[in-house]
Formats: C-alpha cells, structure tokens, sequence
C-alpha cells in the first residue's frame, strides 16, 4: 500500500516539472499564438536561415518580447512588420517584397524557364529538319519490304 | 566545335556568380536607417548611473556611437582600433553598452582602456532594437543634424577607418 503510494506521488514529479517551462509565455494564450505566427515569417538575424519563431539566439528572444510587447500595444501585424522593416530592412522578411531590385528574384527563374523552353523548342524543331528522307534504292526496298513481311508473319 | 561554345559560356558565367558570392558576406545586411535621424534614446551613462545620455544632447556635432558589450569578442579587436581613434581626437565616440553588466563593462574599461566620451547602458537591448543592431559590434556615423549617415557592421579595421569613416566625417565636419 505503502509502496504504490509512492509510485504514485513520484508519476506526478513530471506535471511539476512541466510547470516550469512556461516562462517565456506571454499570459495570454492567444496573443503568443499571433505573436508566433508573426515571428515564423520573420527572419532571426543572428541565424539567418531560422525564423524569429524557432530561434534560440538572443536577439530573437528580444524581438519575440518587442512583438510581443506591440501587440500588446494594440499595433496590427502590418504595423510590426511595418517597423521591423524600418529598423533591420527587408531582410527580416522571409518573403521579400516585389521591388524594382528584386524583380530578377521573383521574375528571373520563369524567365530562365522561358528561354530554357525556347531553346529547347528551337533544337527540337532544328533536329527534326536534320534528319534526312532517305531515298532507298529498289532493291534495298524490296529487302526491307520482305524483312517486315517476315516479321508480321512470324507474329500471326 | 560549336556546341562546346555555350555550355562553356554558361559554366563561365556561373563560375563568375559563383565567384563573386564567395567574397560577399551575408551577414552585412544594408541598414535602412542610414540616411534616416538616430532614434532617440535617454539611458543611464555607464559610469554614472544617475546622468543620463541622448542623442538629443549631441545636435551640432558629429559623432560615432558604438554599440559594444564585455562579452562580445570582436569588440576586443576593434578596442586597439578605437583607441587610437580616440587619441587623435577627431571625432568624440560614444559607447552603446548592449546587453551587458554593468561592473562586466566597468572591468572591461577599466583594464582595456576607455576610448569613449562616455557609455551608456541598454542593459535589456531594447535600443539596441530600435537601432537595427544584430551583431556587436557596430559602429554609426551620425552628422551635425543627428541623421545616421554611415553604418559599420562589425569591428572597425584601421582600413575602413582610414577609406570610409575618417573621409566622411571630415566631409560631413564641412557642412553646417
């Protein structure tokens, strides 16, 4: 009795120790949620293939605090954006946006796939002209007229 | 003969990208505040926590502000750099201290030399964030007019010194 007792106050060690992870939270549930959303298209600088989301850099943290701190503020997601943007550049942005310096970006791989496909396009078409009618004489032409005959027969 | 021709071009100008990407750092990442006023701030100076600092306080000069920390290693490289700098005294440098303890930066001053007017804390980064700061140390030339007018990423080499940052100060000394 004794014995499952303290089976049973030590299976409840874990949900303590869970308590504690807590603290980077804010107190409110559904405003971390937006705060995350945010912070998963932005760009943490210190490691700068990871979102501000998942990183583990400090200066993510902060900036995880400063959003936090302007939702709280009652600032809309574009207004965040807005002044991250302001102070780190498009950088932070894991979507960048269509400028007139990032039209080769967003633009230069259909254009390569065009002139991929245009040239492709043109060989193709430049082989088939190639490829020469050639004009059998008779009597290879007879022989060949047997060999597929003699195939056809062989198949029936 | 000719259907060498364009494969070789096309490896010669990947190699070219390729080439030029290996001397580009993606940790430089052009600041939008260069050509914009400094964000304000009034902090704490380091020394005295009582005094307070603002870029406000330096209207009609031109200044460096320099963000470092105790903790960060090439700040310890660009100390000497400073320094010097310092010495000439071309141009005042105010610390930025980021992110630090206080008798951390004290100690650090203390037993490196203090090239700075004077330090002030941003104990919780929180202007470290305002001026666009991801990598300690940085460096931003601020004109007469208190505009942000160069940004240096990383420690200030006496090269960067001696071909950007001591020509535009000279030049930015010249204007009202």
């Amino acid at each position: 009795m004794m014995r499952s007792l303290l089976v049973l106050l030590f299976c409840l060690i874990p949900t303590f120790a869970s308590a504690g992870e807590a603290k980077d939270m804010a107190a409110d549930p559904v405003l971390e949620k937006r705060m995350i959303g945010l912070a998963e298209k932005l760009r943490c600088l210190v490691c700068q293939n990871e979102s501000l989301a998942s990183s583990h850099a400090e200066l993510a943290e902060d900036l995880r605090r400063e959003v936090r701190e302007q939702m709280n503020k009652g600032l809309t997601d574009q207004e965040i954006i807005d002044y991250l943007v302001s102070r780190y550049g498009d950088f932070v942005l894991y979507q960048p946006p269509v400028k007139s310096y990032t039209l080769l970006l967003w633009f230069g791989p259909f254009a390569l796939l065009l002139v991929a496909g245009g040239a492709l396009f043109l060989q193709l078409r430049k082989r088939r002209q190639a490829v020469p009618e050639i004009a059998l004489s008779a009597e290879a032409q007879q022989r060949a007229n047997t060999l597929l005959n003699n195939d056809k027969e062989n198949k029936a | 003969m000719n259907r060498f021709i364009w494969p070789f071009v096309i490896f010669v100008v990947l190699a070219g990208f390729l080439y030029v990407g290996l001397n580009l750092d993606p940790r430089e990442v052009p600041s939008p505040l260069v050509g914009k006023p400094a964000p304000t701030f009034t902090l704490p100076q380091l020394a005295e926590p009582t005094k307070q600092f603002s870029p406000a306080d330096m209207k009609g000069k031109v200044w460096l502000l320099n963000v470092w920390a105790s903790w960060c290693v090439s700040c310890r490289e660009e100390h000497p750099v400073l320094l010097d700098l310092s010495r000439q005294n071309i141009v005042p440098i105010y610390g930025l201290d980021y992110k630090d303890k206080r008798a951390d930066a004290l100690t650090t001053l203390r037993e490196g030399g203090n090239p700075y007017v004077l330090s002030v804390s941003d104990i919780e980064g929180r202007i470290g964030i305002a001026y666009g700061v991801y990598g300690v140390p940085e460096t931003y030339v601020i004109d007469k007019q208190g505009v942000i007018q160069y940004k240096q990423i990383g420690p200030v080499t006496p090269q960067n010194l001696r071909e950007k940052i001591l020509p535009l100060v000279a030049e930015l000394e010249k204007k009202p």
